[in-house]
């Protein structure tokens, strides 16, 4: 069972609470785009075995989605932040890589 | 303007704690930048509060401001007020960009009564009740149901749910204030 906090409302948010919304920070491509790149934007997902970036929603609270980090071998949470970015926080990354060093990074 | 009809006719069982279905409330919702300066008159006007902070619930008399998220207030008045207080709201928030909208017949409001109230949220709700500390609003679901609660007084929560689950809402209240079932009986 994941407990998220919510970088909204702030609440402790049981996972019941939340509405998952599959993997974080993918790029778009829509009309007029290739194919290819269509066709990996609408189907292509790391799926990694460890640090995994994820869109959730507080469906139950304010409403509001929000990005955590979590592992997914271990369900360790690394940390939650707001939706309006394209990238993970700088000190969440450093964080991550403190506590998985072989990571490879978010990209 | 006809009388009011609540969802349930008041029911109200004795438990360990005491589940009422609430008289009819106006409700408002308020959508907008709720940091603006024409927010926090326009609240100011509706209710005589300002605009409650993150998760809190500001209450003056029968009229209340609660935080529902970071750009969304519930506005509690008087059932009979409502339609005054939207078009008051509405006049106050034009040119702003806003929703106001009065969604009074849409929800069904539970009061929770006596020492064991707690429990009976404990029961229902993934929310550490305990830690819920006085004027805050949670929202959260009370079993299947979104809902949102408050302390409303000494021993007592106030509990809004969506009218249509009215009916399911009593069902799980009742049934976690049986008697004889309280988490940490007295």
């Amino acid at each position: 069972m994941l407990t998220l906090e919510c970088p909204c409302c702030g609440v402790i948010a049981d996972e019941t609470e939340l509405q998952p919304g599959g993997e974080a920070h993918l790029k778009r491509f829509g009309p007029g785009s290739s194919d290819d790149d269509f066709d990996g934007y609408m189907f292509a997902r790391r799926n990694p075995r460890g640090v995994h970036f994820e869109r959730w929603r507080h469906a139950h609270g304010c409403g509001k989605w929000f990005l955590a980090a979590r592992c997914t071998a271990t369900l360790e949470v690394f940390g939650t932040y707001p939706a309006q970015t394209s990238a993970p926080p700088a000190e969440l990354q450093a964080k991550i890589k403190a506590r998985r060093p072989d990571w490879e990074g978010w990209t | 303007m006809s009388d009011p009809v609540r969802a349930l006719s008041g029911v109200s069982d004795k438990g360990f704690a005491t589940v009422a279905m609430a008289g009819p409330r106006g409700m408002i919702t308020l959508r907008g930048d709720l940091a603006s300066a024409a927010v926090k008159k326009a609240v100011k006007a509706a209710t005589g509060t300002a605009v409650p902070a993150r998760r809190r619930i500001l209450a003056e008399g029968a009229r209340a401001a609660a935080w529902m998220s970071p750009d969304e207030l519930l506005i509690l008045v008087p059932f009979e007020t409502a339609a005054a207080t939207v078009a008051a709201l509405q006049a106050a928030l034009a040119g702003a960009h806003h929703l106001v909208a009065d969604v009074s017949d849409a929800r069904a409001t539970f009061t929770i009564r006596g020492a064991g109230a707690e429990q009976v949220l404990m029961k229902l709700c993934p929310v550490d009740v305990a830690t819920l500390a006085e004027g805050e609003i949670r929202r959260s679901r009370a079993a299947q149901a979104a809902c949102a609660f408050w302390r409303s007084a000494e021993d007592e929560f106030t509990l809004v749910a969506f009218r249509s689950l009215a009916d399911y809402v009593m069902a799980i209240l009742d049934n976690a204030a049986r008697p004889g079932s309280a988490l940490f009986p007295a």
